[in-house]
C-alpha cells in the first residue's frame, strides 16, 4: 500500500463545523463536491430571514477562478459579452460568457481586485475555457474555489448586523462595490452583491479565519434576526428576484449535446450586457449574426394567475386549440409578492412584455390529478425589487 | 503614404503565386511579400554546395492540376517526365520498377494486377480530385452547399455500382491491407506502402492510408516527372504569370504582422515597419504560423484558437542533399534506371517498422526513402561529370527525444549514409558534400510549422470540410479579411496550385457576390 491516502467522499466547507450545529433537519445534498444544506430547520422560516432579517449562506462552493496579469483586462474584455474597460478596481460585473456561436457557456461575476487582477464567480467549473482563451495573452487563471471561504450575508437587517460586528464602513458600499477590510490580523473582501434581490452583501475570506467571522457575525446577529440558511430558501428568493439558474433557465452551451438545445445571451434577455462596440469578444460574430436574422427563443417573466406553481409547465399562445410556444423553467408561489411567478422560455415570435400567454399547470389533490390552462402575463423586470436593496447608506432595520 | 492593394499575399510559395496570378487575371491590384530572396517557398531550387543546386523542398512533379495549368496558362518545361518508380534491392540487383499504369520485375499474375489496381487508382483519384479542385461544401450550410455535396453524392454513384462500394470501402482502409489483398510482390507492396505515407505522420498500417494514396495520385495531373533546373522552375513558371497579369512580387519582403483593427484584417506590417493596407490578406504561410504568429490569437474567438491549437502539423521526413563526383557503379542499374524514381523500402512491414519509432519521438534505425538523382536528366543541376541526389527520408519526427542536436543530426546522418550504402552500393565513395534538412530545418528554412510539408496532417479529421479546421475549412477565416491559401488550406500540400487557386477563386466569387 502506497502511502498516500486519496479523500474520498464529499468536501466540506471551512463553515461546516458550524453549521452542523445549527442543523436540526439533517437534509443535505451535494454541490460540486460539497456538502452543502438543503435547510438547517424550515425552509420557509429561512427564507422569511432572507426578506425580513438577516440570512446567512455558505456560498464557498461556487465556482471561484482568480485572473491576473499584465494581459488581464483584454483577457476579461474578450472572454465576456459586455465591456469590461468601463469596470473599474472596486467594482464588480455581472457578465455571460459564450462560446463561438454566440451560446452561453454560464454568466457570473467578475470582482476587479486590482488593475490587473480579477476574480470570477460562476455556477459552474469552467478552467478549462478559461485556459482556452488565455492563449495569445500574458495572463494567470487559477482556480480558487477551495482557497477562499465565502458567506453571502443578505436581507433588510444586514448591514446592521455587519454594523454591530464593527464592519460599519461597508455601509458606504453601492450595489455591485467591493472592498477590502481587516479582520482578525488579514484582509477579506466584502462585496454588495447577492442573489436575493435584497439588500445584501458576500464575504470572501481566507479559510483560517472562517469559523471566526461565522462567530463573530452570529453574535452580532442576535438582535437582528440572524439565521443560516440553505439552498431551497435561496432558490425561492432568486426566483423572485428574477435571476437565472444555469442548468434550470439555460443549459450551459459546453455541456450541450442536441443542437437548439443552447441560448445566446439575446435569448436570454441580457442584450444590456452584450456590447458590440467591442470589435472583439466570444461570441460576437454569431450574435451579430442573430442580431440581424432574428433570435429563435425569448425569456419571460411571468404573472400567473391562481396559487399553483406552473412546475414544469408548457406555455402556450392560446388557452385551446393553440401550439405549443414555449416552457416554464422555473416556477414559485412568492410570499413576499403575493404572486404566482415564473421564468420560462418561449418562441422569440411571442412573449412581449404586457403579453398574455397560457400556462398548463398539472397539481395533485389527494392523489388526483388536476389540469388547469393559467393566464399568464409576460412582466417586466425582477418580481422582488425593493428600493432598500440599492438604497446607499442602507437603512437602519 | 500607405500603400493600397485588392490584396495582400503573405509568402510566395508556388500556391501564393497561383492565387496572386488568379486574382490579377480578375483585375484584382495584387501584391506578394516573399520574405526569402527568391520565390517558391518549398518549391524552389537552390543551391547546397559549390556548383550543386537541388530541388531544397518538393523533388517530383505529379499533382499541379490541370485546371492550374490552365488557367494560369503555364506549362512548366520538364528534364524528364513519365518516369518509373524502381523499388531498389539490397545490393543492387533487378529492382521491380512500375508506373502509373505497368508493373514490371514482377510475376504475371502481379503484372495483371496491377494494370487493374492502378486503373481503379486512378478513377478513384480522379473522383476524389474532382472535390479537391472545388471550394468544399459546408454541411448544413445553404442550399447551394447542399447542391454541391449531393453533386459529390452522385458523383461518387456514377462510379457504378461495385465501383462505389469499393471506393467507399477503400477511402477509410490502410494501404497495407490493400496491397497484401492486390500483389504477391513484397517489392511492389512495398513501394506503394511508401507511396502512401511520404510527408505523412502514418504507417502503412494506419488508417486512411489509401486516401492519402489517392490523393498523391493528383488526379487528372501529368505523370511524374522532373521540372527543368529543379522545383524552382514551376515557381518561376508561376511568378511570370502572376506578373503578367499585373501582380507586384516583392522578395525580401517578410511581413512582420497581418494588421487587425476593429475585429477586421486592415492590412499587413513589414518587418521593418512600413505597412501596406489591404482588406484582404490571403496568407501562404499554414495555419498555425498565420493564427499564432501573424495575426496573434487574441484576434479570434477562443473556440477557433482551440481548434487552431490542435492542428496537427508535425512533420516526419527529413530531406538528404547530397553532391557526387559521379555516378554510383550499381548492379543490375544504368545509368537511364538511375534516373528514375528510387524507392527503398524493402517490405511493407519494413516500412511499418520504419514508422514505429516516430511514435516515440525517435528516428527510425532503418529509415525508408524516395530518391532522385536529377542530374541524371538536367545537367544544369551539377558540374559536368558530377552528380546531385536527393532524396526524402522516412521517419524523422519533428519532436525528436532531447531535440535535434548536431550530435543527432550526425547520427541519423550516417543511419541515412549506411542505409543507401546498402542499396546503391558505391554511392559513399562518391559524395563529396552532403546536407541533412530534418523536419526543424525545413521549418526554419520555410517557415512552415513541425516542418511538415502539408503545413497539416493529411487525414480525415483536417481534410475537405474540415481542413485546416472547422471556421476555416472555405479559405476565409473567422477573422474577417484574413484568408487561407496554402498547403494548410483545402486541398493540402504537394504542388498542386490547387490551394491557391481555388482561394482566389473564393474570393472573386465573394466579390461578385456569388
Amino acid at each position: 500500500m502506497s502511502g498516500r491516502q486519496v479523500a474520498q467522499g464529499r468536501l466540506v466547507t471551512p463553515f461546516y463545523s458550524r453549521q452542523r450545529e445549527l442543523d436540526t433537519v439533517n437534509r443535505w445534498h451535494e454541490w460540486k463536491g460539497y456538502t452543502v444544506a438543503d435547510e438547517f430547520y424550515c425552509s420557509e422560516l429561512e427564507y422569511f430571514a432572507i426578506r425580513n432579517a438577516t440570512a446567512v449562506f455558505d456560498l464557498t462552493p461556487m465556482t471561484k477562478y482568480r485572473i491576473s496579469g499584465p494581459d488581464a483586462p483584454a483577457y476579461v474584455d474578450r472572454l465576456v459579452t459586455r465591456d469590461m474597460t468601463r469596470v473599474p478596481v472596486g467594482r464588480v460585473a455581472y457578465a455571460v460568457w459564450c462560446n463561438d456561436s454566440g451560446q452561453v457557456i454560464d454568466d457570473g461575476t467578475i470582482f476587479r481586485l486590482g488593475e490587473l487582477d480579477y476574480r470570477l464567480c460562476s455556477q459552474e467549473r469552467h478552467l478549462d475555457w478559461l485556459l482556452t482563451s488565455a492563449a495569445g495573452f500574458d495572463v494567470d487563471v487559477a482556480h480558487e474555489t477551495a482557497d477562499v471561504a465565502a458567506l453571502a450575508i443578505q436581507g433588510p437587517t444586514s448591514y446592521a448586523t455587519l454594523d454591530r460586528m464593527g464592519l460599519s464602513a461597508v455601509g458606504h458600499l453601492k450595489p455591485f462595490n467591493l472592498m477590502e477590510v481587516d479582520f482578525a490580523g488579514t484582509s477579506i473582501v466584502i462585496s454588495r452583491t447577492g442573489f436575493t434581490g435584497d439588500l445584501g452583501y458576500e464575504v470572501w475570506l481566507p479559510p483560517q479565519v472562517a469559523e471566526r467571522f461565522w462567530d463573530e457575525l452570529f453574535a452580532a446577529g442576535r438582535l437582528t434576526g440572524i439565521r443560516a440558511i440553505g439552498t431551497d430558501a435561496l432558490e425561492l428568493a432568486r426566483i423572485e428576484a428574477g435571476y437565472l439558474m444555469a442548468d434550470i433557465d439555460f443549459l450551459p452551451a459546453d455541456t450541450a449535446i442536441r443542437p437548439g438545445r443552447t441560448r445566446s445571451p439575446l435569448e436570454l434577455g441580457m442584450e444590456w450586457l452584450v456590447d458590440f462596440g467591442k470589435p472583439m469578444f466570444n461570441g460576437r460574430r454569431a450574435l451579430a449574426d442573430e442580431l440581424r436574422k432574428g433570435s429563435r427563443w425569448r425569456l419571460v417573466r411571468l404573472d400567473i394567475e391562481g396559487n399553483k406553481p406552473a412546475k414544469d409547465a408548457y406555455i402556450f399562445a392560446k388557452p385551446k386549440g393553440g401550439e405549443q410556444i414555449g416552457f416554464v423553467t422555473s416556477a414559485a408561489w412568492s410570499p413576499v409578492c403575493k404572486q404566482n411567478v415564473a421564468l420560462g422560455t418561449v418562441n422569440a415570435r411571442y412573449g412581449a412584455v404586457g403579453d398574455s400567454l397560457w400556462v398548463d399547470i398539472y397539481y395533485q389533490r389527494e392523489l388526483h390529478w388536476t389540469r388547469k390552462m393559467a393566464r399568464a402575463t409576460v412582466v417586466d423586470g425582477p418580481f422582488w425589487d425593493p428600493p432598500r436593496r440599492r438604497a446607499t447608506p442602507p437603512g437602519p432595520y | 503614404m500607405t500603400e493600397r492593394f485588392d490584396a495582400v499575399i503573405v509568402g510566395a510559395g508556388h500556391n501564393g503565386l497561383a492565387a496572386a496570378a488568379t486574382l490579377a487575371k480578375a483585375g484584382q491590384r495584387v501584391v506578394v511579400l516573399e520574405a526569402a530572396a527568391q520565390v517558391g517557398g518549398a518549391s524552389v531550387t537552390r543551391e547546397f554546395a559549390e556548383g550543386y543546386v537541388v530541388s531544397a523542398g518538393a523533388q517530383w512533379l505529379y499533382q499541379l492540376q490541370p485546371a492550374v495549368k490552365k488557367a494560369l496558362g503555364i506549362d512548366p518545361p520538364l528534364a524528364a517526365g513519365r518516369l518509373d518508380t524502381l523499388v531498389l534491392a539490397e545490393g543492387g540487383g533487378e529492382p521491380v520498377r512500375y508506373s502509373a499504369a505497368r508493373a514490371e520485375g514482377v510475376g504475371e499474375a502481379d503484372r495483371r494486377a496491377y494494370a487493374v489496381w492502378a486503373k481503379r487508382m486512378r478513377r478513384f483519384s480522379r473522383l476524389l480530385w474532382r472535390w479537391l479542385n472545388r471550394v468544399p461544401p459546408r454541411p448544413g450550410g445553404e442550399s447551394r452547399d447542399s447542391r454541391r455535396l449531393l453533386r459529390m453524392a452522385v458523383g461518387t454513384r456514377l462510379l457504378g455500382k461495385r465501383d462505389m462500394r469499393e471506393f467507399l470501402r477503400l477511402i477509410g482502409a490502410n494501404v497495407y491491407d490493400d496491397v497484401h489483398e492486390c500483389f504477391a510482390s513484397e517489392a511492389l507492396r512495398a513501394g506503394l506502402c511508401l507511396d502512401a505515407v511520404l510527408g505523412s505522420h502514418a504507417g502503412p498500417r494506419s488508417p486512411n492510408t489509401v486516401m492519402t494514396s489517392l490523393y498523391r495520385r493528383g488526379g487528372d495531373a501529368d505523370p511524374l516527372a522532373l521540372p527543368a533546373g529543379g522545383m524552382g522552375a514551376v515557381a518561376n513558371a508561376m511568378l511570370k504569370a502572376a506578373r503578367d497579369t499585373g501582380a507586384d512580387v516583392r522578395t525580401g519582403s517578410r511581413v512582420g504582422r497581418i494588421v487587425v483593427a476593429n475585429g477586421r484584417v486592415t492590412g499587413v506590417e513589414l518587418a521593418g515597419g512600413d505597412t501596406i493596407a489591404s482588406y484582404t490578406v490571403l496568407s501562404n504561410a499554414d495555419p498555425k504560423r498565420t493564427v499564432f504568429d501573424l495575426v496573434g490569437a487574441r484576434n479570434f474567438e477562443a473556440g477557433f484558437v482551440r481548434r487552431a491549437a490542435n492542428i496537427r502539423a508535425a512533420g516526419n521526413a527529413a530531406k538528404l542533399h547530397l553532391a557526387l563526383d559521379g555516378l554510383p557503379d550499381v548492379p543490375g542499374l544504368d545509368t537511364g534506371d538511375l534516373g528514375q524514381r528510387l524507392l527503398i523500402a524493402p517490405s511493407p512491414d519494413a516500412v511499418e517498422r520504419a514508422f514505429n519509432p516516430a511514435k516515440y519521438g525517435e528516428f527510425s534505425a532503418e529509415p525508408v526513402m524516395d530518391v532522385s538523382i536529377p542530374s541524371v536528366h538536367d545537367e544544369t543541376l551539377a558540374p559536368e561529370g558530377s552528380h546531385v541526389l536527393s532524396a526524402i527520408v522516412q521517419y524523422a519526427p519533428y519532436a525528436l527525444n532531447g531535440g535535434w542536436s548536431n550530435a543527432a543530426k550526425e547520427r541519423f546522418l550516417e543511419t541515412c549514409l549506411v542505409t543507401l550504402e546498402r542499396y546503391l552500393p558505391g554511392l559513399r565513395a562518391r559524395i563529396v558534400e552532403g546536407e541533412l534538412l530534418t523536419p526543424v530545418d525545413l521549418e526554419r528554412e520555410f517557415g512552415m510549422t513541425g516542418g511538415h510539408w502539408h503545413h497539416a496532417e493529411l487525414a480525415p479529421d483536417q481534410f475537405l470540410f474540415t481542413r485546416p479546421a472547422v471556421g476555416a475549412e472555405r479559405y476565409g477565416t473567422p477573422l474577417d479579411g484574413l484568408w487561407l491559401c496554402g498547403a494548410g488550406a483545402h486541398p493540402g500540400g504537394g504542388v498542386t496550385g490547387a490551394a491557391g487557386y481555388n482561394a482566389a477563386r473564393s474570393i472573386i466569387d465573394r466579390d461578385a457576390g456569388r
